[in-house]
């Protein structure tokens, strides 16, 4: 997602069994449905993205953020 | 009346960021008690405080989670306490829910979560005030229904802001009506409309993606029903955020501001500096005067106790303008910005955004910074920043460094505005940082365990410092440094004294009698193995003491300067002392040594606290010691072969 991009999110995705940090970004929030917006991204390589969410700003790595799942074109 | 009878026993729970300490400051004010519970490492903080019926209630805070489903050992704290799990905490008779109410979508799950729980309970909508200035509305009345439990509005920064809270928690039942615990759910007040919430028996020990987006659907139903909000941020914080992270103008406002620290602690500290100097100077005086006819006396005094922890307490100033700069950015929310900018850069080095604060902490002292180490989650991200923040230049370093800018680096003008002896102390900052950031990157080059490790960090909203609040903790380090200045550096400089005054000089000496004491002997003995990076035997006897802690160094090379003095150079201040004694290169060797050197026993004791490992000691003890001695050895052999 590119720098001011918006979206729904519509999966987290573990990336092997027992995900500790799907688990954790499915408890912030990052659940089926729920708009989010990337607001900034980090200086050295757009590492790493800040992520808009409810009423919540979350720093997340790229390799954090690519579990979850986003449809770009259902944002109004 | 007895107080413990009638005692109430609550918890404060709730998720980072939801303003849960300050009303916990607000609420018990002075009456508090900081400890770590038993065997681990996390914050114990409990106060107490007497409500308007004169009944006592006792506060216990929390570490802040986002979970139940403990991802840290703070959290694992929370999680055993408010299930009753806890080994020698006992369950609390009440839970009081934090929650901030700009920012109810993500604690509002944390809400039913605990609620799940089915313990007495009470939700405080904190910052009230700061959502109604975002034009967010929340019906109380219709929450209050919708979740079972009393829900109060507070405003923690605020004088007062706790009222409605206090009244709330006052009316409540006592402790044998209070349904006990392990109770079910709904049992505590009779919920009018409990519809809306889908009630689920067992608390859920591992909650799988269903259940989260479970409680998340209700917490979007609740919302729905309880929240008008025109907009999800503040405009406000938009506005910072776009050029406080922008990449450009972010990373140039970050060094901006670091550097404006370190100039304000040269220069704003000054006149201060001079003021305690001279009070010292003052009562040394008249007190060594009043000692003239005990001669032995009056050199403990004058030359061990003024000259030593005289020259420490000058420090005092610099070290609480570094401090106020770190509360500042701490509560103005400014820390976990940096903390954004500069993760990629502290990943590449093997640590993690989360470091930064916990370095800079060590900016003030290591100890602190190791202790707030325990927000990283990560295990191996924790060790990588334990073992590096004793590069972090601490504040007893200062000492050090002041004392041989002053003397050796020239106060020239640099383009107008800097001057040259802020630069030298900017530079042997960075060197500490660039240090820190390659030894960490040997650290995760040396690590086999390569799996993903995690960030996650919540940019909470900006908030302007409470004076109050900074004022607090400025006391508080005020109080830790006067201690260690009592306690250890006391103890320490009297100790040298001693050893620097006998045995007394045969007859006849020719030389300073400190150099036929104890701790000339021990002093020349050292310097055959510091000789080749420029120590002489003065240095030497200072390191010794400085190892319990690294300011003691400047105050034990002031006892022996002081006592090695013969005839006018006696009162001579110890600045002045080593710039006629020393080479520039002894001096500029002293400093890359204090870069590296591991001079301080409570860091090596903390360290060996926090990860439960002498090894883990070892290792950091002989690291630094290596690089402390190559790097005095470099700067000493390359700058006499340029001076």
């Amino acid at each position: 997602m590119k720098k001011g991009a918006s979206g729904v999110v519509t999966a987290v995705e573990d990336a092997h069994s027992a995900d500790p940090i799907a688990r954790r970004l499915r408890e912030l929030g990052f659940v089926n449905g729920e708009p989010v917006r990337v607001v900034a991204r980090g200086p050295i390589g757009g590492d790493p993205l800040l992520v808009q969410i409810g009423f919540t700003r979350f720093a997340l790595r790229k390799s954090e953020a690519a579990r979850i799942t986003v449809d770009i074109e259902a944002a109004a | 009346m007895n107080a413990t009878a009638t005692s109430l026993r609550i918890a404060l729970v709730g998720n980072p960021n939801c303003g849960k300490t300050a009303l916990f400051n607000r609420l018990t004010g002075a009456h508090q008690k900081v400890a770590n519970y038993a065997g681990v490492t996390v914050e114990r903080k409990e106060g107490r405080f007497v409500a308007p019926s004169g009944r006592v209630l006792q506060l216990l805070d929390l570490p802040g989670a986002y979970s139940l489903d403990a991802a840290s050992p703070d959290e694992a704290i929370t999680r055993d306490i408010c299930e009753g799990r806890h080994a020698e905490e006992p369950a609390p008779d009440l839970i009081v829910c934090v929650a901030d109410a700009t920012n109810l979508r993500l604690h509002l799950r944390f809400v039913l979560e605990l609620k799940r729980l089915g313990r007495p309970m009470v939700l405080a909508l904190n910052m009230i005030d700061a959502a109604h200035k975002r034009g967010i509305r929340i019906d109380v009345g219709a929450l209050e229904r919708a979740l079972g439990m009393p829900v109060v509005e507070t405003v923690a920064v605020k004088q007062g802001g706790a009222e409605a809270l206090v009244m709330r928690l006052d009316a409540m039942p006592q402790l044998s009506v209070l349904p006990p615990v392990g109770a079910p759910e709904g049992a505590m007040l009779p919920a009018v409309d409990d519809n809306s919430i889908a009630a689920s028996a067992a608390p859920t020990k591992s909650p799988s993606a269903e259940s989260s987006q479970d409680l998340h659907a209700q917490v979007r139903a609740l919302l729905a029903d309880t929240v008008t909000m025109p907009r999800a941020t503040s405009a406000i914080d938009d506005a910072i955020d776009s050029v406080v992270l922008h990449p450009v103008a972010g990373l140039a406002i970050l060094a901006i501001v670091m550097f404006l620290i370190f100039q304000a602690v040269f220069s704003w500290a000054t006149p201060l500096q001079d003021a305690v100097s001279a009070a010292v100077a003052a009562s040394g005086e008249q007190v060594g005067a009043w000692l003239a006819s005990m001669p032995l006396l009056q050199s403990l005094v004058t030359d061990g106790l003024f000259a030593g922890l005289g020259t420490v307490l000058e420090f005092l100033p610099q070290i609480l303008v570094l401090f106020l700069f770190i509360l500042i950015l701490e509560e103005s929310g400014y820390l976990p910005r940096a903390a954004f900018l500069l993760d990629k850069l502290m990943f590449k080095a093997g640590l993690t955004g989360r470091s930064f604060i916990p370095l800079l902490s060590s900016f003030a002292c290591a100890i602190p910074g190791i202790m707030a180490t325990r927000s990283i989650a990560d295990p191996r991200d924790r060790l990588t920043t334990i073992l590096v923040a004793p590069l972090m230049t601490c504040s007893a370093r200062l000492p050090v460094y002041t004392l041989l800018i002053a003397a050796f680096i020239p106060r020239h003008d640099v383009l107008g505005v800097f001057n040259l002896q802020g630069i030298v102390l900017f530079a042997l900052y960075f060197a500490g940082i660039a240090s820190a950031l390659a030894v960490a990157w040997v650290i995760k080059r040396l690590r086999t365990d390569k799996s993903e490790h995690a960030l996650m960090m919540e940019l909470p909203a900006y908030r302007m410092p409470n004076p109050r609040d900074v004022a607090w903790g400025l006391w508080e380090r005020t109080k830790i440094f006067l201690r260690r200045v009592g306690g250890i550096l006391l103890a320490l400089t009297v100790l040298l004294w001693f050893l620097s005054s006998f045995p007394a000089p045969p007859d006849g000496a020719t030389q300073p009698p400190i150099d036929y004491s104890f701790a000339g002997h021990i002093g020349k003995w050292m310097a055959v193995v510091f000789a080749p990076i420029g120590f002489n035997w003065q240095i030497c006897v200072a390191l010794i003491p400085g190892l319990a802690a690294r300011e003691v160094a400047v105050s034990s090379l002031a006892t022996v300067y002081a006592l090695s003095a013969t005839g006018d150079g006696a009162d001579a201040a110890l600045g002045t002392a080593i710039a006629s004694q020393w080479s520039l290169a002894t001096a500029l060797s002293l400093l890359a040594w204090y870069v590296f050197a591991p001079q301080c026993m409570s860091t090596l004791a903390v360290i060996r606290r926090e990860t439960n490992s002498w090894r883990n000691v070892w290792i950091s003890a002989g690291y630094l010691f290596g690089l402390a001695y190559l790097a005095s050895f470099i700067t000493y052999q390359v700058a006499r072969t340029f001076a």
